[in-house]
């Protein structure tokens, strides 16, 4: 029963993998690629790792993944943060049908 | 001619990888015990395949730093789908080593981008 359970917290996490990729390919922008597939990798990263708590159980391998799981959700809004951040103070242009920048309005 | 030497190198890697998961020549490290995740390893290998076309496409560096980070997230999928294939608990001690080390390397990305030094 367990293992049935682990392998559908796995084809989730591989469709959101699979659509935060093809985020970072069709999307136009610097930006939208950054909020695309970094949503959609981290959920589905760490779906693949409760497939993999509810194979192993309260194990060390099983506490780890839940520790992973713990670590990856602080650090990948960080690390996206700081990326745009740089992105944008590094003078990448918007897309030309953007709506607006609050950013730039803000450093004025 | 650095940059070519450098491209050749990865092509290489990815082929020897690609031969790996194809081939499986040594059966102690890739013994698929379910052909669903041997295909789940597919999945994420045509994942970080679309990365790596991003890394080589991007037309500003923000783009490659941004699938660089997708990358260093997509490893920790394939050390959960090979902790689990092959029964070894390693793999996920492997995962969260990497995780850090991704992080670090993209705020050092970040700082890069921003043109600042490394010690504000």
């Amino acid at each position: 029963m367990n293992e049935i359970i682990g392998y559908v917290f796995i084809v989730i996490g591989l469709a959101f993998d699979l659509f935060g990729c093809l985020g970072l390919i069709r999307l136009p922008d610097v930006y939208n690629r950054l909020q695309a597939s970094t949503k959609c990798v981290t959920l589905g990263t760490c779906s693949i790792l409760f497939g993999l708590f509810f194979f192993k159980g309260f194990t060390a391998a099983g506490i780890k993944a839940i520790l992973c799981i713990i670590f990856i959700l602080l650090t990948a809004p960080v690390s996206a943060h700081a990326l745009a951040r740089g992105a944008h103070k590094s003078g990448v242009k918007l897309w030309a049908k953007s709506v607006c920048d609050k950013y730039a309005e803000e450093d004025k | 001619m650095m940059g070519r030497l450098r491209w050749l190198l990865g092509f290489v890697v990815l082929v020897a990888i690609a031969l790996l998961a194809w081939l499986n020549p040594i059966p102690s490290l890739l013994e698929w015990q379910s052909p669903f995740l041997k295909h789940s390893f597919y999945v994420l290998f045509f994942c970080g395949l679309l990365c790596l076309w991003r890394i080589l496409k991007g037309p500003t560096p923000a783009d490659r730093a941004v699938a660089i980070d997708i990358l260093g997230i997509l490893v920790l999928g394939f050390c959960a789908i090979l902790g689990i294939a092959t029964g070894r608990d390693w793999y996920i001690d492997i995962g969260i080593a990497w995780a850090l080390q991704s992080f670090i390397s993209t705020l050092a990305l970040a700082k890069y981008l921003e043109g600042r030094d490394f010690d504000e």
